[in-house]
């Protein structure tokens, strides 16, 4: 016996006396700490993971799919105007109690009022606690769009919208809109320590916030009055871990059973092991190539479809994304209801291409600037390679196309003002209405919108837009993003690339996760055999 | 000699000026606006983004920024992270203690291994297995720590299971307070069996990764040394009196050779909280080379300022607490010069 065996021997019975433990515990190693757990304060997917498992919202997304179901709201109305909401929310639902903190009674419409008014009403007590950035309010129009918000009766509570727009429902499904406790939130204020609130997530969720230790671990137990049911762990433990190798290194050694990001170059060697499985699905993100329609030549829609059919979009997703990636044809990824399959992807065929240029009048040589982005995005994991392949592909069409970039602010901002002919973008969705990536090609009064990097403005598109805001029917919404989506591709825009795939290794002893396309990580259905 | 502690410590200040001045500068050379940083691509409106600038007082001029900032410095405020909102000062002593374990464990290993090392190596002088140590030394120097973790992670921790891959402890078998926030002791006041090792068991490739490049200087300087303070006069007259080889090296020569080692030790300090930045960012430790390197990629001024100036301080104080040891165990340098 060699001596490393005698030591691992030592300390496998070292380690054997100690697990004695019976409860079933579930540790998934989390990527990083979360800056609190409010998570109105904050924008970051790692932060909103680690509130999720403690807190509801009004209305859920079904796991594994951008569609919304009732949540603490049982119901809700819509009046026949549009601009009146009314919710019906759920009865008996019990807060977790947490150390220093015993709920006295059970969740209703303060709840609500408070955990909305903190974010819009200035005399909310804890309306500025926290630094008082509500970046996801603002950001999906609310101030603007929600007047104000009334309470009926204690299980009754009626918002009030400027303007019809059902994708406030959706808005009501994102981590923004979790419902914290007031009650908590009184104790706190009461004890003199308002910014406490934010450490602890008090809300009605499958599992009860018990402990945080700062880039270390957060610990939740179950919440044995769950209102949707007990979830199968008794604790969720989450192994913060910032290198994804060593996350996969500890999921290899099974001190945790699930872990998010993993390297692309260690998929082969995952998707091998026998011991793990890896589920994947196209994230809610597009990354796009962006033709700046208010200059010439990309003013002419001709242009713009010969660059498009110019570059082999195949190769990109095969040499960049490494195969984490899918080729897209629509602005929106095809997890979403309002996707049209039938749109049909422009071909890579550079002889058309040259030939189309040449018809549109364009003289080649032709200069451009191609700018790219100087970070790595979940939709674009390496900007300047894909920038020098676009490069090599333009270049065989007659274009000739510098590289450009600046620093990432420098970039958005500049990009946002129209300096660019050509550049690289694109987005990552929030809450999975196709509202949410549409928009991106918005121009309200007919000038471009701000998020809108094409400056192209059409106005069919523009009032599809809009009347699709206004409509509560799924169907007969789709049938108005079809043709959006048609519109989209011929007038081309931008070259929509490549939606990323995200991938999620596991043990093969974890069973009932379920992805989320909007790239959320729950865990309230999930068991280990 | 109180002149010459004056002097050093009235030396002290204006280098920790400086260094104020310079992190706070260099950090604003850097481009990347924390409030872009924030918004993403959502983009943000300009109303708005001037708004949070006016928040956080970065539409100021640079000079009355630094002076707002000295003056809260004066105050022992080093302000609130940008990402956190939580004070900076706390969040640096909650996590500092793990560095410090790290560290000081990491040193220890350096000292306790690399100066037996250096001494068997000059006593041995020329031999293979001087060589070999030295060798290995050079090796141990040279080995950058990103992989030599990496190494030991996959070698130690994944294939042959006698360690955990990362973190401070086994959060599945233990749930306890933390207190002082140094692992070892809490284990041990936790009371509960089995911590203290686990605790052990999971210092210990992290402080073998970071104690490598200290442990490799150690040894060579102890080596060097020792050679020296081997062929002087009153060891050869030791000698020459019949004394054990263990005395004359053990008492007489490495009392001496050890002048030396101690400035290296405490140069080393600096050398090794640098290490713990890429040591802790590999096995997961949450200490303050991570939050550093969140601090750096979210452009949160506050923290960045915070953590190094008072990192920087440390160095200071150490190499300061050096010089003055050093003054005592060398009564020539406080009167010379």
């Amino acid at each position: 016996m060699t001596l490393h065996r005698v030591l691992g021997l030592g300390v496998a019975t070292l380690l054997l006396c100690g697990t004695a433990a019976s409860a079933k515990t579930l540790v998934y190693c989390a990527e990083g700490s979360p800056e609190n757990f409010t998570p109105a304060l904050n924008t970051t997917g790692t932060s909103f993971d680690a509130a999720r498992p403690a807190l509801d919202r009004l209305i859920e997304f079904k796991p594994g799919t951008t569609d919304i179901r009732p949540g603490l709201a049982e119901s809700w109305d819509i009046a026949p105007d549009g601009k009146t909401i009314t919710f019906h929310l759920r009865k008996g639902v019990k807060f977790g109690a947490t150390k220093g903190f015993k709920p006295t009674r059970d969740f209703n419409a303060d709840d609500v009022l408070f955990s909305f008014g903190r974010q819009y009403d200035p005399a909310n007590p804890y309306n500025k606690i926290g630094g008082g950035k509500y970046d996801y309010y603002n950001d999906m129009d609310l101030p603007k769009l929600l007047t104000s918000i009334e309470k009926k009766d204690d299980y009754t509570v009626v918002f009030h919208l400027s303007e019809p727009n059902v994708t406030i429902l959706a808005d009501m499904a994102m981590d923004f809109a979790a419902i914290q406790s007031k009650e908590f939130a009184d104790a706190m204020l009461k004890a003199g320590t308002p910014e406490q609130f934010d450490q602890v997530p008090v809300g009605t969720g499958p599992f009860i916030f018990s402990s945080y230790q700062k880039d270390a671990v957060i610990r939740f137990k179950a919440n044995p009055n769950y209102w949707n049911g007990r979830p199968p762990m008794d604790e969720l433990v989450f192994a913060i871990t910032p290198d994804p190798t060593a996350r996969y290194s500890k999921l290899k050694t099974n001190e945790c059973q699930i872990i998010p990001y993993p390297r692309p170059a260690d998929l082969p060697e995952m998707q091998k092991d026998p011991e793990l499985t890896v589920q994947s699905q196209p994230g809610l993100n597009i990354g796009y190539y962006s033709f700046n329609a208010t200059k010439p030549p990309f003013d002419k829609k001709e242009v713009r479809q010969a660059l498009s059919m110019a570059i082999d979009r195949g190769a990109i997703v095969k040499d960049v994304y490494l195969g984490a990636g899918q080729q897209a044809k629509n602005l929106i990824p095809p997890t979403m209801w309002a996707y049209n399959d039938a749109v049909k992807d422009y071909p890579f065929d550079p002889a058309k291409a040259k030939e189309m240029l040449a018809a549109a009048g364009v003289k080649t040589p032709l200069d451009v600037d191609l700018w790219y982005m100087p970070v790595q995005r979940p939709y674009n994991p390496d900007s300047k390679r894909i920038g020098e392949m676009m490069q090599a592909d333009l270049a065989k069409v007659g274009v000739n196309a510098h590289l450009v970039s600046y620093e990432w602010g420098e970039y958005r901002k500049r990009l946002s003002a129209g300096e660019d002919t050509t550049a690289q973008y694109g987005w990552t969705g929030d809450n999975g209405d196709p509202d949410n990536f549409f928009f991106l090609l918005s121009c309200p009064d007919g000038k471009p919108a701000q998020n809108n990097a094409t400056k192209w403005c059409d106005a069919t598109f523009d009032a599809d837009l809009v009347k699709a805001r206004q409509i509560a029917d799924q169907a007969e919404r789709k049938k108005i993003y079809d043709e959006m989506q048609v519109i989209q591709h011929d007038n081309a825009p931008m070259l929509t690339l490549a939606h990323s795939v995200v991938f999620m290794p596991m043990r093969k002893t974890v069973t009932g996760y379920t992805m989320s396309p909007l790239g959320t990580h729950e865990f309230d259905h999930v068991d280990v055999k | 000699m109180i002149r010459f502690f004056a002097k050093r410590l009235l030396l002290t200040i204006p280098t920790f000026i400086a260094l104020i001045f310079l992190v706070f500068v260099a950090i604003r050379l850097v481009p990347g606006d924390p409030v872009e940083v924030r918004v993403g691509e959502h983009g943000i409106d300009p109303a708005r983004l001037a708004m949070l600038r006016h928040q956080l007082g970065l539409d100021l001029p640079l000079w009355r920024q630094f002076l707002d900032y000295l003056w809260q410095l004066a105050h022992g405020d080093f302000g609130r992270s940008l990402s956190t909102s939580n004070p900076v000062l706390g969040e640096f002593l909650t996590l500092f203690p793990a560095t410090l374990e790290l560290s000081v464990a990491a040193m220890t290993l350096a000292v306790v291994i690399g100066i037996p090392i250096g001494v068997v190596a000059a006593v041995k002088r020329g031999s293979v297995f001087d060589q070999g140590l030295m060798g290995l030394s050079v090796a141990g120097y040279s080995m950058p720590i990103f992989w030599w973790g990496l190494l030991l992670i996959m070698l130690v921790a994944e294939r042959w299971g006698l360690a955990p891959v990362s973190g401070r402890l086994d959060f599945i078998r233990f749930d306890y307070d933390t207190p002082t926030g140094f692992m070892l002791i809490d284990s041990l006041l936790s009371g509960e069996d089995g911590a203290f090792l686990d605790a052990l068991h999971h210092l210990m490739l992290p402080a073998i990764v970071l104690g490598t490049v200290p442990l490799a200087v150690i040894a060579r300087m102890t080596r060097s040394s020792m050679l020296e303070v081997l062929s002087e006069d009153y060891v050869r007259t030791a000698r020459a009196k019949g004394l054990s080889p263990f005395r004359v090296v053990g008492l007489h020569a490495l009392r001496n050779a050890l002048i030396p080692v101690v400035t290296v030790i405490g140069l080393s300090i600096g050398v090794l909280l640098a290490g713990a930045v890429l040591t802790e960012t590999i096995f997961s430790w949450p200490g303050i080379g991570k939050w550093l390197i969140d601090a750096i990629s979210r452009r949160d001024y506050p923290s960045l300022q915070g953590g190094i100036i008072l990192i920087s301080a440390l160095v200071i104080l150490v190499n300061l607490a050096v010089d003055l040891v050093y003054g005592i165990i060398n009564p020539r340098i406080l009167h010379g010069r």
